[in-house]
């Protein structure tokens, strides 16, 4: 349910779903976003869900804050059936190369590489949303132990395919961009891909992340 | 398709093709982009008499040196620049807002804008470039819309769709009008900031910085300090939200911004303030007013009728 919604300057609804990061409260964000989007409201340009707020940004020549929050304080939700989300596997290389601040981590968190590694390939891994840069996952939940800051110092740039950890979180860099969170390794698998106009992104909101740990030789010979 | 192109001699400093932008892509990560200056892209086509919004170049500071090649084309630049047409035994120097013809082997220099950013060079017609997701616009940053997602390159040829003869004389008298307070709304976080910081932000002048791009315009000035939290759990974020990072120094995300962002917003630029403000350059003082949403809204429509209104003067 939307506690409230608020305006974000002149064009743009802020919808908010509470303070807590959870599951629960995600599905709720995205079935509002999937209702609204299905509605083709007119005057809408964009829907942005993620942990737990939807911006609706609009066209404030067509319509107004004021009248678009009735649309949709009103609108009616319905329960999308059948429609869980697609169950994606991501290999990663954690080779020293790619795994930029392993080491940090193993002194940040106290514990050794492999037990970082093993405690990250063993669970599955939900996708609140994707935005950022294009096509970019922020994926969760990490075991406790695995929880870190992100960089003091942020990199100017990360590799494209970067796999990162911050807080209860884990990301794919999906082009080279600056960022802060820690690194451990890199997908040879494109997670945006801009030909294909009706899904680009290989991971959406609401879907299922499995990591699969691979060599360096694995990596080189990935062929999509 | 006419056989008439350009050659790009020089490509300028960041001169990519615009339209009005892409929409509902936000929630996979795609910003909207678009012509920063939206005014003058508008005036740009109906100058040129374009009936639709065709895309146009838009270029920054330093603009394009273009080679004209095949019969003939007219076109517009807009803006406050400083052009000149190097024709076979003459040399003009242009003037915004008017329609000018190129032929067979004149060369186009798109020299500087003055006191601003951005210029818009539209052609009477349609450049030969492909559509992606419904729109012409380049983003540079994830390679998406024209040219391949790419800037303008040396040497590289814009081939042209097709050209309507149209009237050569069309011009409008029009000055862009500089601004001296940029106008915001109360962000979602405002009250994230300490109540000096809160009376800075709207009393003391802010420098743009010259890290700034079509992503977003970032200020310096008096650290803006926060007593909550510097960090937020991310959310989606538009054009015209104001960010205050860790470091206190203000950042307005702009058409090519991240969607989703984490730092709290301390404001909001209202949305007939923002061709101004994308206008200002680096080195220049900005200051904030606040506003209410409703005055806000009044002044969208006000903008909204210039805009028509000078679109109606064209003669």
């Amino acid at each position: 349910m939307i506690k409230n919604i608020s305006n974000l300057g002149d064009a743009a609804l802020y919808c908010d779903f509470g303070t807590v990061v959870n599951k629960e409260i995600n599905t709720e964000v995205i079935k509002y976003f999937k209702n609204i989007k299905e509605k083709n409201i007119n005057g809408i340009d964009n829907i942005t869900p993620s942990y737990n707020k939807l911006i609706i940004s609009f066209d404030l020549s067509v319509t107004n804050f004021e009248s678009l929050k009735k649309k949709i304080e009103n609108i009616e939700i319905k329960n999308f059936e059948n429609k869980k989300g697609n169950v994606i596997k991501i290999p990663i290389c954690c080779d020293k190369e790619f795994a930029l601040d392993i080491k940090r981590l193993e002194s940040k968190l106290n514990i050794s590489e492999e037990k970082i590694l093993e405690k990250f390939f063993s669970k599955e891994y939900y996708c609140y949303m994707t935005g950022f840069i294009a096509g970019h996952p922020f994926l969760g939940d990490t075991d406790k132990s695995l929880r870190a800051k992100r960089l003091e110092t942020p990199r100017v740039r990360i590799p494209k395919g970067s796999v990162g950890l911050t807080e209860q979180f884990c990301n794919i860099y999906t082009f080279e961009s600056p960022g802060g969170w820690n690194i451990i390794g890199n997908t040879p698998v494109n997670i945006f891909n801009k030909s294909k106009e009706e899904k680009p992104n290989l991971i959406g909101p609401g879907d299922t992340v499995i990591f699969k740990q691979i060599s360096k030789t694995e990596y080189e010979n990935h062929n999509e | 398709m006419s056989k008439n192109y350009f050659e790009v001699i020089r490509p300028g400093i960041n001169s990519t093709f615009q339209d009005l932008g892409r929409k509902n892509l936000y929630h996979i990560g795609i910003p909207f982009s678009g012509a920063m200056d939206k005014r003058n892209y508008l005036l740009a086509n109906a100058i040129a008499g374009n009936k639709g919004n065709s895309a146009i170049i838009e270029f920054a500071y330093q603009g394009p040196i273009l080679k004209f090649k095949g019969e003939k084309v007219n076109f517009t630049i807009t803006g406050d620049v400083n052009f000149k047409i190097t024709k076979k035994n003459k040399e003009v120097d242009g003037c915004c807002y008017q329609n000018y013809k190129l032929e067979e082997g004149d060369i186009l220099d798109i020299i500087s804008t003055n006191r601003s950013v951005y210029g818009y060079l539209a052609i009477s017609g349609n450049f030969d470039i492909q559509l992606q997701w419904n729109s012409y616009s380049t983003n540079i940053k994830a390679q998406i819309g024209s040219n391949n997602g790419k800037k303008l390159e040396k040497n590289q040829q814009i081939k042209i769709l097709d050209t309507h003869s149209h009237e050569s004389k069309k011009k409008l008298e029009y000055l862009n009008n500089k601004i001296e307070n940029i106008r915001v709304i109360k962000g979602t976080n405002y009250n994230y900031f300490s109540e000096d910081s809160k009376k800075f932000f709207f009393t003391k002048e802010f420098t743009v910085s010259k890290l700034s791009d079509r992503m977003g315009m970032r200020l310096e000035g008096i650290k803006i300090e926060n007593i909550v939290d510097t960090n937020i759990k991310s959310e989606g974020i538009i054009k015209g939200v104001i960010q205050v990072p860790t470091d206190g120094n203000p950042i307005i995300m702009l058409s090519d911004h991240g969607t989703i962002g984490g730092y709290p917003k301390i404001g909001v630029v209202i949305s007939s303030d923002y061709d101004k403000l994308v206008q200002i350059p680096p080195g220049s003082k900005i200051k904030f007013k606040e506003i209410k949403l409703s005055d806000a809204e009044m002044l969208f429509k006000l903008y909204e009728m210039e805009t028509a209104n000078l679109i109606s003067k064209i003669k």
